[in-house]
């Protein structure tokens, strides 16, 4: 197994809001490799961006409190200065968005918003330029050379995601974090941008933290994966382990829902309810109130970690193996 | 462009009309009381005012058009473009100073309130700036007035002879009008700041300073620069007040004066004037904006609607 | 029962809000000045009294005599009624003709909507201070005229967002009943429209009343409102300029006294901005 990139340990995030704090990221241990597609899957309000954003120290702002460590090849992130903050960003992670409009900025062309991350690393103009339309040429840009001198609202969203794409390769960065990159997309362009994530992947052994609620997009794409549900991780694994395997009811209702060719009633499964904003932190299963196979126990106790392998583990009451 | 010319017409229409829409007959106003009918009427034959409104209105734009022939001031009895002439300098010189002044104060402390928001300093400004809204013109005027040339006498009161006569005037107006500018440049930052594309030049790795300068203000400054844009008519119109107290004959002044003693061309002349600055200075914007933000440069090339 | 709790809802968030609270007790103080002003001011506002003319303030002339030996502190206080006086006579002239042209407009659309827009670009063409400067010529001098020419400046502001809120509650599901009906279209507009537009016209009318009073004050002051003998705070400063090395309390009272009724309307507008329109923008 390659080397380990990032580690999260311990991530407590908690959102001051009226009436107390909001616990956004609960107990959050993971790890990412060197050139592993690492996908966080969870429903909306599970708290993946949270995560992400914090790993960039880019929740400033939002009365947010943090605690725990993120480590980044050793370097506990949390202890970084503005300064080395800055030094990190784009240049050893990169990020891109859910929605690549807003993403960019309407006044600069596509390819002077690029050219300027390539900038930062004292490339000299003209060369960087040339850089730029490189870069738009690795991500298959169409009309790569024109479309350098486009403003954002110009191009189509699989573009605009293409140009987010460029711009946070331009730095050559170790870990890419993906937030949603395909949802605002249709499934052709998705397929595409995802190929692209792939390639980037094997040619430049980026390690991604891909970040989605969607689970088949996970099975195309991912290495390992870590489910999240109000806050928890509530099971991590590889792609096989999950989705042959399931452990926590969550993981397995997820499972259900996702539409399959094989199943004889091609409905679509949902699990009823919605993420709960947890105001207070008291020993519980946060999943309880949804959970099919709750006891009173779950509301009472926080389930311990448990271990089905080396590289798979869920939190929850249910023995392995135990029918449901 | 086509509205605008619209616009300056109609509002051309409507200040010729006013001599008409006055009570009484506009001979009435040239001319003495004891004057007999007949001689009155001999009088609106000879001024025209007994051909049809359309020829005369035809006659009176025409003479604006080609010869800046505004009509003959009845108080001054000279032409009113003479009149104008040697005042719009002055009120150009007042507004464009205070202008100036307005922006070079109001953008730097809109942008740190919105940086350091809920700070000291911005809840000082916060509160700054809401009384300074209540304060009207005239007031900051004569307070200025009593601070500065009453007890502290180092700034002449009213006239107009050089640059410290401007100084008060320049300041009043500023203080006037700045609270605005000062809330917008806040309101637009803060409203930038929470961008997506701000969280992407961060996250590309840019420092702080630079996503400020490249990204937040550049982006906010297109609105604000509209609505400063927007602002110079009523710049002007706060110029009336102005003008009046620290005696300074300008195109404010010469309207008051030409008010109170119903001295129509004059009226006219000015009233016109400023709609045209003002149609001038909306679609000066409009060229602006363009020129600032891409997506508006865009549509305006595809056949602008609205 | 569902509409008293609603009532009692936006007055528990009328009693929260710092700004309108402030706001509210300075319009209630400015009201009772107004309503009691022959009792608070110790001399008549127009007695004059030659043997103390310019004198400064005192315990018997707390704000001053001016010129002509009037007590400065009658008079401003007396000046509170006419202020009044024209914050709701602006307000009410707007709101009519606004609101008027504003529901025809948004409700029938077409034709009719079209000339009211650009009557509305030919109203901004002009500032509003010069607008109501030409209106005055128009009309003449005079503390009532100067109102209806700031109210025949202000009203195209309310139409214009009268008119949105009309179109798009045109469609809407009950008045589309109503329509089925067969109520006229008269009562469509005003019964049926207009008392869901009502919250926002409390915000607008609020918003505008401190500029009505700004402006209105600023016409006396440039000597085209209230006429000597009028305690016009207006008259008053513009007055006090032409003494104010002699006697600065000509300016500084009548001032402060705008300042604060000024303030209160902005606070007041402010709150209940927040309170009944939080989507609206200042503007």
């Amino acid at each position: 197994m390659n080397e380990e990139l990032l580690k999260l340990e311990d991530l407590n995030i908690d959102y001051k809001v009226k009436g107390g704090a909001l616990s956004a990221v609960h107990n959050v241990n993971l790890s990412i490799h060197q050139g592993e597609i690492f996908a966080v899957v969870g429903e909306s309000g599970c708290g993946k961006t949270t995560v992400a954003h914090s790993i960039m120290n880019l929740l400033a702002g939002n009365n947010a409190r943090i605690e725990g460590r993120i480590l980044f090849e050793g370097k506990d992130l949390r202890t970084c200065s503005q300064k080395e903050m800055e030094q990190i960003r784009g240049q050893k992670i990169g990020m891109i968005f859910q929605n690549p409009l807003d993403s960019l900025n309407p006044v600069y062309t596509t390819g002077k918003q690029v050219q300027e991350a390539i900038m930062l690393d004292h490339v000299e103009k003209g060369a960087a330029w040339e850089k730029v339309i490189r870069l738009f040429q690795d991500v298959r840009m169409p009309d790569a050379k024109e479309r350098v001198n486009s403003y954002p609202h110009e191009l189509s969203g699989g573009m605009r995601q293409r140009v987010m794409i460029a711009m946070m390769l331009s730095r050559n960065p170790k870990l890419l974090i993906a937030d949603e990159p395909t949802t605002a997309l249709d499934v052709t362009i998705e397929a595409q941008i995802l190929e692209i994530l792939q390639e980037l992947k094997k040619q430049r052994n980026t390690a991604i933290m891909l970040i989605t609620h969607n689970f088949g997009l996970v099975a195309e794409v991912a290495d390992r994966i870590a489910v999240m549900y109000a806050g928890e991780v509530i099971e991590t694994g590889t792609v096989y382990e999950i989705f042959e395997n399931p452990m926590h009811p969550y993981t397995r209702l997820l499972m259900q829902a996702l539409p399959r060719k094989t199943k004889r009633e091609g409905r679509l499964q949902t699990i009823e309810g919605a993420v709960p904003r947890i105001l207070e932190k008291k020993p519980e299963c946060r999943f309880a109130n949804r959970c099919p196979y709750a006891t009173e126990r779950c509301s009472r106790e926080e389930p311990a970690t448990i271990r089905a392998s080396e590289t798979h583990a869920y939190r929850c009451f249910l023995d392995k193996g135990q029918e449901v | 462009m086509a509205m605008g010319i619209l616009l300056i017409f109609s509002v051309s229409v409507l200040v010729f009309g006013l001599l008409y829409m006055m009570p009484g007959n506009p001979v009435d106003m040239v001319v003495d009381r004891k004057v007999s009918a007949e001689k009155k009427e001999e009088i609106a034959h000879e001024m025209g005012y007994d051909r049809p409104m359309a020829e005369q209105y035809l006659d009176w734009a025409k003479g604006i058009l080609l010869e800046q022939d505004f009509g003959t001031s009845t108080r001054y009895k000279v032409p009113v473009w003479e009149l104008m002439k040697e005042r719009i300098p002055r009120s150009l010189n007042l507004c464009g100073w205070a202008l100036f002044l307005e922006i070079l104060i109001a953008l730097p402390i809109g942008l740190l309130c919105a940086i350091k928001k809920d700070s000291l300093f911005d809840r000082l400004t916060v509160n700054f700036t809401l009384v300074l809204t209540a304060v009207p013109a005239f007031w900051m005027a004569a307070l200025l007035i009593l601070v500065f040339s009453v007890w502290l006498g180092i700034l002449p009161i009213s006239g107009y002879k050089g640059m410290e006569y401007y100084v008060l005037p320049v300041f009043s107006l500023v203080a006037s009008s700045i609270a605005g500018t000062i809330r917008l440049t806040k309101a637009e930052v803060l409203e930038v700041l929470n961008e997506r594309y701000v969280t992407t030049a961060y996250a590309k790795g840019l420092s702080s300073r630079a996503v400020m300068w490249k990204h937040v203000l550049r982006n906010a400054l297109i609105i604000v620069t509209v609505q400063v844009f927007m602002s110079i008519p009523w710049l002007i119109s706060g110029a009336v007040v102005t003008e009046k107290i620290f005696g300074i004959p300008g195109m404010g002044n010469l309207l008051l004066n030409s008010i109170i003693v119903q001295d129509f061309p004059v009226v006219q002349g000015v009233l016109l004037i400023i709609a045209i600055l003002t149609v001038i200075c909306n679609l000066l914007s409009d060229l602006v904006i363009g020129i600032l933000d891409p997506r508006i440069r865009i549509s305006m090339d595809g056949g602008r609607g609205e | 029962m569902r509409r008293d709790s609603k009532w009692r809802e936006t007055l528990r968030a009328c009693l929260k809000n710092k700004n309108f609270m402030i706001g509210f007790l300075i319009l209630v103080s400015i009201i009772l000045i107004a309503i009691f002003a022959e009792q608070i001011g110790p001399y008549e506002y127009t007695a004059q009294n030659p043997s103390v003319k310019m004198s400064a303030p005192s315990a018997e002339h707390w704000f001053g005599t001016d010129e002509l030996g009037r007590d400065v502190f009658s008079r401003t206080v007396m000046g509170t009624r006419i202020t009044l006086w024209v914050a709701f006579l602006g307000a009410t002239l707007a709101l009519v003709i606004g609101v008027s042209v504003g529901v025809v407009c948004g409700y029938f659309g077409g034709w009719v909507d079209r000339i009211f827009s650009f009557l509305t670009d030919l109203t901004w063409c002009i500032p509003g201070t010069i607008l109501a400067l030409a209106v005055v010529t128009l009309i003449g001098k005079g503390l009532t005229n100067s109102v209806i020419a700031i109210s025949l400046v202000s009203w195209a502001t309310y139409a214009r967002s009268v008119r949105a809120k009309t179109m798009s509650l045109r469609t809407m599901a009950f008045v589309e009943t109503g329509r089925a009906f067969g109520e006229s279209s008269f009562s469509l507009m005003f019964r049926y429209i207009l008392p869901n537009i009502v919250p926002s016209l409390i915000v607008m009318v609020s918003m505008s009343l401190p500029s009505t009073v700004m402006s209105t004050t600023t016409l006396s002051f440039l000597g085209l409102g209230s006429q000597a003998p009028s305690p016009d705070w207006g008259l008053a400063l513009s007055n006090g300029i032409a003494y104010i090395g002699r006697a600065p309390w000509l300016s500084v009272f009548p001032g402060l006294a705008l300042v604060y009724t000024v303030l209160g309307f902005n606070l007041l507008g402010d709150g209940l901005r927040d309170i009944l329109d939080p989507h609206m923008k200042s503007m």
